[in-house]
């Protein structure tokens, strides 16, 4: 029943700025298929009394006060940045020429 | 040939729709402690959740919620029995997570609507904006784009970012189509956005600067044949940086895609960002390629079920409404509508009531701020109320109605104040300043006025009352404006057997 196309893993994969080739694609696609498989198989058990959740435990209403705690430091916040300059986080060039 | 605005509005009808955004001005961010303040060295205020660290857990700010059903409650929303977060994934650096943590298909307040008034042709006219949603999310890092030609994020070498911002609580109040507003979209973008902006205002959620960024507008715009009951292909239009830009984006908007109608083209689904300077609006990525944030709810954060007491006491804190409060102080002031809208729109509502709060005289209060006031504020382009205070105001009105001031010398006053000369009354003793009331000198001036237009003074013994001008400008003149106009006409009258 479930069905995932090898267009549709193209897709995610641009999306998720992953690249792939072709062999890539025709196998993920195949394996993706059968998890989706597994994982539908939920829906065999369950009922329409049972309403989708996002959350295993019913918990709702979890707020904190509104108070400021220590930051961490720039030096701290820039430890795993793979490049920085002027402690800020340096990334590539986001769109080209238009 | 091409098409001014009000050629464009007679063949379209124009279509709106707006999304504003508003920092909330809480101390902490949406989802962690760090502090929201304004103007950080970079990346001061970050922790892991921010940064989207793996494993760290956000945790909702409660006064984020409460700020935002405030708002639902203020727009005449529905506040939901059960909302969510969800994910809205993108990969742009400006979040270091690689998504916004949003509210998707299940938003906090539904269904509200904000009436406008809007000027029209025959007059003041009310206008209803319907409300689509309102709804928490995060705000996003800034990004400082460095090299190529023109420090655009268009082909720059590469971009420095700085996450302070990031995760600053973000509501999104979007507006159902507004349709039927003919040629007054431009009014009716602008009233709205007025009106929403005075109602968080009121009710102290954001510092509501709209130079600043705290309050952001998007314009949605489409165009279809007038009466041709269908919608046209929209434009979103960002940048939107003040009412009057607002304004301007819709007018802009309309008269560039009626020109691309006209010429047989067709509107581009895009976002478009728009040019201060010259009110245009220019393209900016295009939309064809529909977005796909594959929106999910977020499983670190727990639903937000408000229940009915929780909204009825946040209910019961909710302020008089801008529109209310202009309408009884109307009323209280008996001022007419054009020069209540006045106020309004020069922002000086509150001082004028806080200078008749004090004491003043309603009417004389108005004129000073609106008059002398604005005045001197227009010539430094600036604010008039980081001028001069309300209590200041407000003492030189007492002393024109006890006599002290002529409006003549109160307009002095109010300048050296505006001068950094000090207070009115340092102002008065300093410049010596003071209404000439001593009877002797008075009658000085006039026997001396009397002296040199003897023709004059023979009228008015005569019974030609109104050439006794002559005389009583001639006594101003000589006191240097410091004597009370109506005092020495009624000497003076007397002194040529004229009086009562």
């Amino acid at each position: 029943m479930a069905a995932i196309s090898r267009d549709d893993v193209a897709h995610l994969a641009k999306l998720a700025r992953i690249e792939m080739n072709d062999s890539e694609l025709d196998h993920l696609a195949k394996e993706m298929d059968v998890i989706l498989g597994a994982v539908a198989r939920v829906q065999e058990v369950a009922s329409a009394d049972v309403p989708p959740t996002s959350h295993p435990i019913p918990v709702n209403n979890v707020v904190r006060e509104d108070v400021v705690r220590p930051s961490l430091t720039p030096q701290e916040a820039l430890s795993g940045a793979p490049a920085q300059s002027e402690d800020r986080f340096k990334v590539p060039q986001i769109l080209g020429e238009e | 040939m091409s098409l001014n605005y009000d050629q464009a509005v007679e063949k379209y009808e124009p279509t709106l729709g707006l999304e504003v955004h508003v920092e909330l001005n809480t101390k902490s961010k949406m989802f962690c402690s760090c502090s929201t303040e304004f103007g950080g060295a970079p990346n001061t205020q970050t922790c892991p959740v921010c940064l989207g660290m793996p494993g760290a857990l956000p945790v909702v700010n409660g006064k984020a919620i409460e700020s935002t059903i405030l708002i639902g409650l203020a727009l005449n929303c529905s506040i939901a029995p059960f909302s969510r977060f969800a994910r809205k994934n993108y990969f742009y650096p400006d979040m270091p997570k690689n998504f916004q943590t949003s509210q998707y298909d299940e938003p906090i307040c539904v269904n509200g609507y904000l009436d406008v008034e809007i000027e029209t042709d025959e007059g003041v006219k009310p206008f209803r904006v319907e409300i689509e949603r309102v709804h928490m999310e995060e705000d996003t890092g800034k990004s400082l784009h460095v090299g190529g030609a023109t420090g655009r994020i268009h082909g720059a070498d590469y971009s420095l970012l700085d996450y302070n911002r990031a995760g600053i609580p973000l509501v999104e109040i979007v507006t159902k189509i507004v349709g039927g507003t003919g040629k007054y979209a431009p009014q009716v973008a602008r009233a709205y956005v007025t009106e929403l902006r005075d109602i968080l205002r009121s009710l102290g959620v954001s510092d509501v600067k709209m130079e600043q960024g705290s309050m952001r507008c998007d314009v949605n715009l489409s165009l279809a044949p007038i009466g041709s009951g269908e919608l046209g292909t929209r434009s979103e239009t960002k940048n939107v940086n003040s009412l009057r830009s607002v304004e301007r984006a819709v007018i802009g908007e309309v008269v560039r895609q009626s020109n691309r109608l006209e010429a047989g083209e067709r509107i581009v689904q895009e976002t478009r960002h728009f040019q201060e300077e010259s009110g245009q609006t220019r393209s900016g990525r295009s939309k064809e390629q529909a977005e796909d944030y594959r929106y999910f709810p977020e499983p670190d954060l727990v639903p937000v079920v408000p229940d009915s007491a929780w909204i009825e006491e946040l209910r019961a804190t909710l302020p008089e409404k801008p529109s209310t409060r202009r309408a009884r102080l109307q009323e209280e002031w008996s001022v007419p509508a054009k020069e209540m809208t006045s106020l309004v729109n020069a922002g000086l509502l509150d001082v004028v009531e806080e200078t008749i709060t004090i004491g003043a005289d309603p009417t004389r209060a108005r004129s000073w701020w609106l008059g002398e006031v604005s005045r001197l504020a227009n010539e430094r382009e600036v604010d008039p109320t980081t001028l001069i205070t309300p209590a200041q105001v407000a003492e030189v009105i007492s002393l024109i109605a006890s006599g002290d001031l002529t409006d003549k010398l109160a307009r002095q006053v109010v300048e050296g104040v505006i001068a950094g000369e000090g207070t009115p009354a340092e102002v008065i003793s300093k410049r010596g300043l003071k209404v000439v009331s001593d009877d002797g000198a008075l009658m000085a001036a006039i026997e001396a006025a009397i002296a040199s237009q003897p023709d004059t003074a023979e009228r008015v013994r005569g019974g030609n009352i109104p050439a006794a001008g002559a005389l009583i400008g001639a006594v101003m003149k000589a006191t240097g404006g410091q004597a009370d106009a109506a005092k020495v006409r009624e000497l003076l009258l007397k002194h040529l057997g004229q009086g009562e």
